[in-house]
């Protein structure tokens, strides 16, 4: 048995929209699910109120547009503060792990926020990951995003952190939301390898998702040796699931949970929220208090018919093996980018779906040795906002930092609307 | 005129009460082998004098639910569970005697799978063959859609001494709890029925024909023709007395603590603009968790007769009870002593008190003075300190909404009431440390009895409308109806008003005293796929705790 810490808040009150996935409705029958298993009642499974989450917590990992106060409303610092609640909890060593499970979700939330994307405003992960660096020292940590959506934005944020493992598993971009998460994104230059991405086929079951853990996911995370594992725990995978097709179940998600053994599990997307988030919850929360979970089943379950081909089989032993290789020849890997004046540039255009707002980003990396490197970045909205942002990484070496201080000072403020500087080591943030 | 009766573990107090002034209090031992002549002996003298016709009710608040449960007299209990799947069969409460059926219903209310008779019968026969004579009969979620329970009892027919069915004994949703409510309910129903029914027998025999109640946890009354299908519901009516009392005898609607400071423990109760707090889900006895509605209390290991010890250099005080007071011919020094020796209070024997205290000082090389200085000063931060915790607690209490998070009422509490032998000496330090004027009030000697004497009836009502399905269900009730797909929810709160005021009127309560509380409304849009398919609308109701009506809160009790 573990104790087990569970920060819940379905905000029964918002919504993005009233017939939105996410909306109010979305945890209410897994509260009943958990009510009614009586999961509170046992003395190794402890519930907290959310902390609400502070703007320096968010500006710690985010550059908002204009400002923090523009881009989120109370329910964001309030999921983004459940997530932060549950990481206290477990390292001031309350509780042996904890499941945030909190709405709205936050891991389409990218490093420049100009608004809503994937339901997303302000990532809750690299929020409650940087809160924990802040106050409990430096960490190395993993995340394993087992949403059905691709973690674009956690993906985003820790591109460059060597010291922030992110792995992915999620359907195949080809064929869904947000387009991304190829085998070949890989981490930028100063963090190769730290970027895992396991695109999945459409349908596949238990057996495929189980499969890429036990040969992918946790053999990387034993060489990685992570301080401490977070589990974006979407649970869209699931085979009712409105917006994604996949067959994963809510025993496999309880199983997955059980091998991975999370010390925070942070809820992400899932909205079958009759058939398949009252058991995913619940199988959960059981397997991270080290409860029997064998009769956790939905009431149309029937793996027979949920069984993926062997054609799926076969071909996720193929892509397994793949990334595994790929991640052990890591640091054999020469071509990383064309370097100018010692920085390395990436382009992206950004679209907010949820928003429907359009961003165009250059991006430069100053290659590194001896910290993850400089971040510059350049982003321009069609909602009219120019800024220009200098990051400071965590744990950052002298040259990156006075390389970062000086552009701030010398770059003209005439040229943006915001220029941001933001420096992660000294929990700094600055605006001209 | 009013009779209120509080048959407690160690006193049973009686208080006849006319137009809200006290008009006569007994005080006898309880004998626990005979409750029924501890309520003979407490009322002879009440009755010698008085003219039976005038008696407009009675209410008995008694300890013979808590007991059979505490001191394990109860029945052997068969449970047949409908449970689907969850949590596993091992993480159920009472693994013998209990029969799983393969049945269940889903959260909202959907047959899974539906009963199969074989499984009723095959458990029935083994439950009779075991000589089991009580049953309990629990659905997962029968709450949502009682027709396996019901189905169940028909089923069962008349071939059982008592059944209880879950979804009769509370709306909420908890499983694990309602297996130990409905267990708790059949264990001692033939207990409570025997002795509900002498009660009625010595009330006729008396003359009386004013209703007769009983205390519930949750100090409201039911009458107690009605309380023998709830037994379990008497349970803890003891300090719900003293909780109902303090409120009869304090005065104004504040946030306030009130102290019941005892010989082996203190009790602390805590007020909302006068009313007093409920438990969420239920209360906890014998180790169990039941869904049993109870006022929310906490009690802590330190009372007046409390040993207290030298440890580590510190002052240890309790749990355990040893006796009286030194300063009463007990044996070791207690929180009493000090209080004797500082002079706070006077009763006993103030050099019994000091030779008590002489041998702690004398271990700690501290004078007498000294150390019952630091006796009383301990105790005193020991109560403080668990009073706030426990308001600190119920101000962390989870909430679910933005809007709970943000403008969530907060107790500040400015009142502090006091009941108990040790309250006079404490009464003013504690007043100070908590931040609070401290009351000790009148008539405290039975206050119990008071409390129960004046108790309204109580009750609740869970109502869940699915406008999709077209169906309401009134859990308590184990109804389901068909409702309108327009149904809005001031139709299901006007509707639950009416039914609420129907069980009340049927539980005991009078017309003038049904004062409903809207307790939760929620209405949530079903949507599927692109389409709202119906509304989920979430009523639960409740008549409060509270003083029947006429009483003044400004005049108080006189």
């Amino acid at each position: 048995m573990r104790k087990t810490g569970l920060v819940f808040f379905p905000a029964f009150d918002w919504a993005i929209a009233p017939d939105h996935p996410e909306r109010e409705e979305r945890l209410l029958y897994t509260q009943d699910q958990v009510f009614e298993e009586g999961l509170l009642d046992f003395d190794n499974i402890v519930e907290f109120k959310p902390k609400i989450a502070k703007e320096e917590d968010v500006k710690r990992v985010h550059i908002c547009v204009p400002d923090v106060s523009s881009v989120v409303t109370e329910s964001h610092m309030i999921s983004a503060g459940g997530a932060i609640t549950a990481a206290e909890k477990v390292l001031s060593g309350e509780v042996d792990n904890a499941f945030a499970l909190v709405r709205p979700p936050g891991h389409h939330a990218m490093r420049v926020v100009h608004g809503a994307r994937g339901f997303c405003n302000i990532n809750i992960e690299a929020i409650m990951i940087e809160y924990i660096r802040r106050h409990y020292g430096h960490k190395r940590i993993a995340i394993v995003d087992t949403d059905c959506h691709h973690g674009d934005g956690t993906q985003d944020i820790y591109w460059h952190d060597p010291d922030t493992l992110f792995i992915s598993m999620h359907q195949d971009g080809r064929t869904l939301y947000p387009g991304s998460g190829f085998v070949d994104e890989f981490g930028g230059p100063n963090a190769l390898g730290t970027t895992i991405n396991i695109p999945l086929p459409p349908r596949t079951s238990d057996e495929g998702f189980l499969y890429v853990l036990d040969h992918v996911v946790l053999p990387i995370l034993d060489e990685f040796q992570p301080d401490l594992i977070i589990n974006s725990a979407g649970q869209d995978n699931h085979y009712t699931d409105p917006i994604t097709n996949m067959r994963f179940s809510a025993h496999g998600y309880a199983l997955l949970n059980d091998k991975l053994c999370p010390d925070i599990a942070v809820l992400e997307g899932g909205y079958s929220i009759e058939h398949a988030l009252p058991y995913v919850n619940v199988g959960i929360i059981l397997a991270m208090a080290g409860f029997d979970y064998s009769d956790i089943r939905e009431p149309d379950y029937d793996p027979e018919a949920l069984r993926q081909s062997a054609e799926i089989t076969a071909y996720i032993e193929t892509l397994a093996e793949a990334i595994y290789r790929k991640w052990q020849d890591r640091k054999n890997i020469k071509d990383v980018g064309r370097i100018v004046n010692g920085y390395i540039k990436r382009r992206k255009r950004i679209y907010y779906d949820t928003d429907g707002i359009v961003e165009f980003q250059e991006e430069s990396v100053r290659v590194c040795d001896s910290c993850g490197g400089l971040v510059l970045i350049e982003s321009r909205a069609d909602t009219g906002y120019h800024i220009y942002a200098i990051c400071v990484p965590g744990r950052s070496c002298a040259a990156c930092r006075a390389e970062g201080e000086y552009i701030f000072e010398s770059t003209p403020k005439f040229k943006y609307n915001y220029v941001y500087f933001q420096d992660r080591e000294k929990d700094v943030f600055l605006v001209k | 005129m009013i009779l209120g009766i509080d048959v407690g573990g160690t006193h049973t107090d009686a208080a006849l009460l006319e137009d809200f002034e006290v008009k006569k209090k007994v005080k006898v031992k309880t004998n626990q082998e005979d409750i029924l002549s501890s309520l003979l002996e407490a009322t002879s003298s009440i009755f010698a004098s008085l003219d039976p016709k005038r008696l407009r009710r009675i209410v008995l608040s008694t300890t013979i639910s808590t007991n059979a449960i505490v001191q394990n007299k109860i029945r052997r209990v068969g449970l047949i569970i409908a449970r689907g799947p969850g949590i596993p069969p091992s993480l159920l409460p009472f693994p013998e005697d209990t029969y799983l059926l393969s049945a269940y219903m889903n959260h909202r209310g959907f047959e899974v799978v539906p009963l199969d008779e074989k499984e009723v019968e095959e458990a029935v026969s083994r439950f009779i063959e075991a000589g089991i004579e009580h049953l309990g009969v629990v659905g997962k979620f029968c709450t949502r859609n009682p027709a396996h329970e019901l189905a169940i009892a028909k089923l069962i027919g008349g071939r059982f001494k008592h059944v209880s069915l879950g979804h009769k004994l509370s709306g909420r949703l908890n499983f694990r709890r309602r297996i130990a409510t409905t267990y708790l309910n059949a264990a001692i129903s033939s207990l409570y029925r025997r002795f509900a029914l002498a009660v009625m027998n010595f009330v006729r025999d008396l003359g009386v024909s004013a209703p007769v109640y009983i205390l519930k946890a949750d100090g409201g009354t039911i009458g107690i023709e009605e309380s023998i299908q709830f037994p379990c519901q008497t349970i803890l009516s003891g300090p719900a007395a003293s909780i109902m009392g303090v409120l009869a005898l304090s005065r104004g609607n504040s946030d306030a603590i009130a102290l019941d400071i005892g010989g082996t423990t203190t009790d602390i109760a805590v007020f909302a603009d006068g009313v007093p707090l409920l438990e969420g889900f239920g209360v906890k006895i014998g180790g169990l968790k039941t869904l049993i509605r109870g006022l929310r209390t906490r009690s802590i290991g330190a009372g007046g007769d409390s040993r207290i010890k030298w440890q580590d250099g510190k002052i240890a005080i309790g749990p355990e009870r040893e006796g009286d007071a030194a300063a009463l011919g007990g044996p070791y020094p207690t929180p009493t002593d000090a209080m004797v020796w500082l002079g706070l209070i006077k009763i006993g024997d103030r050099d019994k008190a000091g030779a008590a205290i002489y041998t702690l000082a004398r271990e700690a090389g501290l004078s007498v003075d000294e150390m019952a200085r630091k006796m009383l000063d301990t105790t005193l931060e020991k109560i403080c300190e668990a009073v706030k915790e426990f308001v600190n607690e119920i101000n962390n209490e989870p909430v679910y909404t933005i809007h709970e998070l943000l403008e969530g009422r907060k107790i500040r509490p400015t009142n502090l009431y006091l009941v108990g032998g040790p309250s006079e000496g404490l009464a003013e330090p504690l007043g100070k440390m908590l931040g609070c004027t401290p009351h000790l009030l009148p008539h405290a000697e039975v206050a119990n009895a008071i409390g129960a004497a004046l108790a309204r009836t109580t009750t609740e009502l869970t109502l869940l409308a699915d406008t999709e399905k077209r169906t309401l269900t009134i859990a308590e009730e184990g109804e389901t109806m068909y409702i309108p797909p327009r149904t809005k929810i001031d139709d299901i709160i006007t509707l639950g008003k009416e039914r609420l005021k129907e069980r009340a009127k049927r539980m005991g309560a009078k017309e003038d005293e049904l004062e409903i509380e809207v307790l939760e409304e929620q209405e949530f849009n079903m949507v599927r796929g692109f389409d709202t398919i119906g509304k989920n609308i979430r009523v639960k109701l409740q008549i409060k705790p509270g003083l029947i009506a006429g009483y003044n809160s400004e005049k108080g009790i006189r």
